[in-house]
């Protein structure tokens, strides 16, 4: 039994680097066509779709500014026009600015708020009419173990990564009868450049604290994301998976 | 005209909603009378927008909830 995606059309958002960039390779790896969003890695967007398209199928690299809801329907109608259709959808444009709660400013909460958790709301409100009229899809929000545990020095972070949760499950609820799945991946310690930010010491405690005793690799979570996005799934929803090495049990 | 309107809108509510052709009068409200849930009321706005090939904003789409508001609304428009 493989995971075959071939025929399915799906978006990636932030899909230029690290995490998304994977998602996005894998699912064209399997036979989808692939778009994906980016906020200003033109030169690394670009190359991501050179890379798909080599695989054969079709891809797109779309310059949009998650948080515009005008923006996200805007992506989403040029994708049915021009490919009819959207299977699947992986939420996954994220930011993180850090900060101690006493020190945090009010921007750095809104930033992340907004990029993070309201984008899911953008882009998964533009696909809902779009996935009725096709009887079914599949929506991948990724989260963040930080969302289920919390994290000292990433308040805005979890808030948001905890809200995709509420969020998921209640969309899952409420399309369900449309066949439309919506389901949540939490990543732990992924390797990618938004970690390299940290210092050696936070990520000896970290490796320390996952029980495979190492960082995950992006690809590893984009597996996860191609079973949730495959039919093979077809009886999951508003589940929410932990790709972490264990970290969160 | 205006009767094509009126037989037409009749003819997708009894299409979408699975309901007796009867039983779509002029003050048929979707939610109590036809049975329709929230999501049904949006597919039926759905396949007028598709039928008539207009675009019918969110906040006409919330005044329309019996037949009657749908066929004034779409001889209105059509």
């Amino acid at each position: 039994m493989d995971i075959s995606l071939d025929g399915k059309t799906a978006l990636v958002t932030g899909g230029s680097r690290g995490i998304g960039r994977a998602i996005a390779l894998t699912l064209a790896e399997l036979g989808a066509d692939v778009a994906i969003t980016f906020a200003s890695s033109e030169e690394a967007a670009n190359e991501v779709k050179n890379e798909m398209t080599s695989k054969g199928v079709r891809a797109k690299a779309l310059q949009a500014d998650a948080v515009d809801l005008e923006k996200a329907e805007e992506v989403i109608a040029e994708l049915t026009e021009d490919w009819e259709k959207i299977d699947i959808l992986v939420n996954n444009a994220g930011i993180t600015r850090d900060n101690l709660i006493l020190r945090m400013k009010e921007e750095q909460w809104d930033q992340v708020i907004n990029t993070n958790l309201k984008s899911i709301f953008n882009y998964s409100k533009a696909v809902a009419k779009p996935m009725m009229r096709n009887r079914g899809g599949s929506i991948i929000n990724i989260s963040s173990v930080v969302g289920l545990s919390g994290n000292a020095g990433q308040s805005n972070y979890a808030a948001s990564k905890a809200g995709i949760i509420g969020f998921t499950k209640s969309y899952a609820k409420e399309l369900a009868s449309r066949g439309i799945r919506a389901n949540v991946i939490a990543p732990g310690y992924i390797t990618t450049e938004m970690t390299d930010e940290l210092d050696e010491k936070v990520l000896a405690s970290i490796k320390e604290e996952t029980p495979l005793g190492r960082p995950g690799d992006a690809e590893e979570v984009a597996h996860a994301v191609a079973f949730l996005a495959s039919d093979l799934s077809s009886y999951i929803t508003g589940e929410t998976i932990r790709v972490d090495g264990g970290m969160a049990m | 005209m205006s009767q094509d309107v009126e037989s037409k809108v009749k003819s997708i509510i009894v299409d979408k909603l699975g309901v007796d052709e009867e039983e779509v009068t002029h003050d048929a409200n979707f939610t109590n009378d036809l049975g329709a849930d929230s999501l049904d009321t949006v597919e039926l706005i759905m396949e007028f927008e598709k039928e008539f090939d207009i675009s019918i904003p969110d906040e006409d789409a919330e005044n329309i909830a019996t037949v009657g508001n749908a066929v004034e609304y779409l001889q209105d428009k059509v």
